[in-house]
């Protein structure tokens, strides 16, 4: 078990190596680099006349005239021994700075909308697959279509505008006013709950439409196993027939698909954030895309894909834990 | 074998069954038989109703699409300043004076608020305004090549806007047209590119294996891992200021077909590590054709079908990123019309309230996405015709 999980740390660290070759690839991509920006920004409309040289200047403040290869070795190498992801030049502060708390409240976000995800998921699923071809079965075909055609973006816009025109209220941003700026207290906690409701549903509903068809196709197909037919022959209860064979491997699809599930939900998550006000990293990539602040959109990306490759290696030994049937060498 | 099987087969139907209903039955077997396979897929498709639906309401959408500057009554950029943020008018039969055969809408009276001195369209019950058919209107080039000023349809005096106008008093249902046009357009190149750059890949994975393979493998499990939106922004971000709307069209369509392939690729790959091993590919090594043509002439078409559905079923996530990566500023920029530019619209609650209309062409990404999804489910069942069924 022990050279299993070593494997796959081994793995872990090789996907993230190539993930920040490609992220940094992307940090070099838009024309123009960092220099070009800082002095665009700094100077533009104070009077002063920039000339080439003092772009340079600041290219060597930066360390950027160095060649590519040394530039990604430095940023790298800051992240990796002082957890320092440069600098934001629009916000004109450390990078680190303009993540801080968003780092939080994604985590959060994601966390809500995973657990709902599963508590949704699961348990219907096995409704329906026991109750198969009922009206209740059809139902959830039609709602897992919408929940993969409808894109969480109009489905959290209708949302805002069903809340602001039904309920009079707004649900965009995470805090209400009067705790915005209130220091942490359980009074906040519990309206931050109420504020993640909305993401949740919203980021969840997809996510769920597929789980569902998953869990049940897999229920199905456990349900028809003469193990099933073995244990009602031996007169166990229904429901414990059901919790031990099928319902046990049904889930072991959901497990191996967590990392599938972030990747989703992160995919989704800057959009919904953007529509629904969220101060959280995705709302802070979009923004850093459009103002090029690159070192923040670099940070942030190579971020949400850390969480998924470590999800990944999460589910994959809880799998191995779960499934006694999986090779561990197979590797 | 096969001749033994169909021979026993004929003497025991001569020898249980009367003579007319064999020939029916035989024939309709022989039928079945002999068909070639994508007529066996096609019977087999048919009988999926929601699929052929999906395919009828895709149809509809490309023609809409193609057809746009016909069927929509006025230019993407017309304003009518008569009739801004107007709701969207529904062409009646009748109303309290009366029924008429032709469709018609009521007039529009414009006023000035006491207060706010800003125009407001108020529908007049009195007048009618009918509904005309091909009329001409405004010129324009279909296809980029025949001059035109016929629209299907248009008032009499006046302007007609189904979907109602957006806060430029431009018509959103000819706007629609145009984006549905555009946002399909960009799908079908994208997943060109990821079909070729699939087949490619994929089929040199699965036809070599061992070192090549397991590099592709490795690539592909990185471009997955990262997630696929934020991904689209980065190199969409990445597009020059000053380029066009065409460049960026373009750009676009290349980095979905860039992204989209490890999906594909992977499908393909273990099509032709399944195939591989089969005799008729080592009958064509073994006459000497080099791995170009056992992939391309022997082994893609063994599985056309499938990679047709997995083609279709890859549509809908490029329409979805198109409209996303438009609908926050980084994809297609206005003047071009694309679903996402038309929600941007709508992105502010404040817009919603005021016109929920604005979200109309909402409906027709669910619509085509829901289209494309039936249909790709049918195809799936139908790009095996030979797998077990009640034929």
């Amino acid at each position: 078990m022990l050279r299993f999980i070593l494997q796959r740390f081994f793995g872990l660290m090789v996907t993230m190596f190539f993930v920040s070759i490609m992220v940094f690839v992307i940090m070099e991509l838009p024309p123009g680099d960092y220099a070009d920006r800082y002095a665009f920004r700094k100077y533009s409309g104070t009077g002063v006349n920039v000339t080439q040289g003092d772009i340079e200047n600041i290219r060597r403040d930066f360390g950027l005239h160095k060649p590519a290869w040394q530039r990604y070795g430095d940023w790298i190498g800051g992240i990796i021994t002082k957890f320092d992801f440069g600098e934001s030049f629009a916000f004109e502060t450390s990078v680190n700075n303009v993540i801080g708390k968003r780092l939080w409240l994604t985590l959060a976000i994601l966390f809500c909308t995973l657990v709902l995800t599963y508590l949704l998921a699961i348990p219907i699923a096995i409704y329906a697959a026991i109750r198969r071809h009922s009206i209740a079965d059809y139902a959830l075909t039609v709602f897992s279509y919408l929940g993969l055609a409808l894109p969480n973006f109009l489905l959290a816009l209708l949302l805002l505008y069903v809340s602001v025109t039904i309920f009079d209220s707004s649900v965009g941003g995470l805090f209400s006013p009067q705790y915005e700026k209130a220091a942490w207290s359980l009074a906040k906690l519990l309206d931050l709950l109420k504020h993640l409701v909305v993401p949740a549903i919203v980021l969840a509903w997809s996510a769920t439409a597929l789980q569902i068809q998953t869990v049940r196709a897999t229920m199905l197909d456990e349900l028809n196993k003469l193990s099933v037919t073995a244990a009602r022959a031996r007169g166990i209860p229904e429901w414990k027939v059901l919790l031990k064979y099928p319902t046990r491997l049904a889930i072991n699809p959901v497990v191996s698909t967590i990392g599938f599930d972030v990747n989703r939900i992160f995919s989704e998550l800057p959009i919904v954030a953007l529509v629904l006000g969220l101060p959280e990293l995705g709302e802070l990539l979009i923004q850093s895309y459009l103002d090029l602040d690159m070192y923040v959109a670099g940070a942030i990306l190579l971020m949400l894909t850390f969480f998924i490759v470590v999800m990944n290696f999460i589910s994959d030994i809880a799998l191995a834990f779960l499934d006694p049937r999986i090779s561990l060498q197979e590797g | 074998m096969d001749k033994t099987t169909t021979l026993n087969n004929d003497v025991n139907l001569s020898a249980e069954e009367p003579e007319i209903d064999q020939n029916n039955k035989s024939h309709e077997d022989i039928k079945y038989y002999t068909a070639s396979q994508w007529q066996l897929v096609w019977w087999r498709f048919r009988r999926h109703k929601l699929a052929m639906v999906g395919a009828g309401v895709l149809l509809i959408m490309v023609i809409f699409g193609a057809f746009a500057d016909f069927i929509g009554p006025y230019s993407i950029t017309t304003r009518d300043r008569s009739y801004i943020m107007g709701p969207p008018q529904m062409p009646l039969l009748s109303d309290q004076k009366g029924f008429s055969l032709r469709p018609f809408v009521h007039g529009i009276k414009t006023s000035r608020d006491p207060v706010t001195l800003r125009k407001i369209a108020t529908v007049d019950p009195e007048t009618r305004r009918y509904m005309q058919f091909f009329v001409t209107g405004s010129s324009y080039k279909l296809f980029g090549i025949f001059d035109m000023e016929t629209h299907l349809f248009g008032l009499e005096q006046g302007r007609l806007h189904l979907f109602g106008t957006d806060e430029l008093g431009r018509d959103i249902f000819s706007r629609t047209l145009h984006a549905t046009g555009t946002s399909l357009s960009i799908g079908i190149l994208g997943v060109l590119v990821a079909f070729v750059l699939a087949l490619i890949i994929g089929g040199v994975a699965g036809y070599f294996g061992g070192k090549i393979d397991y590099l592709i493998q490795r690539i592909t499990e990185i471009v997955r891992v990262i997630p696929v939106i934020p991904l689209y922004m980065g190199l969409a971000a990445a597009f020059p200021k000053e380029w066009s709307n065409m460049q960026v069209y373009f750009a676009m369509t290349l980095i979905f077909g860039l992204i989209g392939w490890p999906t594909l690729a992977r499908r393909t790959r273990s099509h032709l590590l399944g195939q591989r091993g089969e005799d008729y590919v080592m009958a064509a090594e073994l006459s000497g054709a080099s791995a170009a043509r056992i992939i391309g002439k022997h082994l893609l078409p063994s599985f056309t079908s499938y990679i047709i559905v997995d083609l279709v079923i890859s549509f809908p996530y490029m329409i979805l990123s198109e409209t996303a990566l438009s609908f926050i500023g980084l994809g297609l920029r206005p003047p071009s019309v694309s679903w996402g530019i038309l929600l941007q619209d709508a992105q502010n609650i404040r817009a919603i309230e005021q016109a929920p209309w604005l979200f109309l062409p909402a409906a027709f990404v669910v619509i085509a996405v829901l289209a494309f999804t039936l249909l790709g489910d049918g195809l799936r069942d139908a790009a095996d015709p030979y797998s077990v069924s009640n034929h």
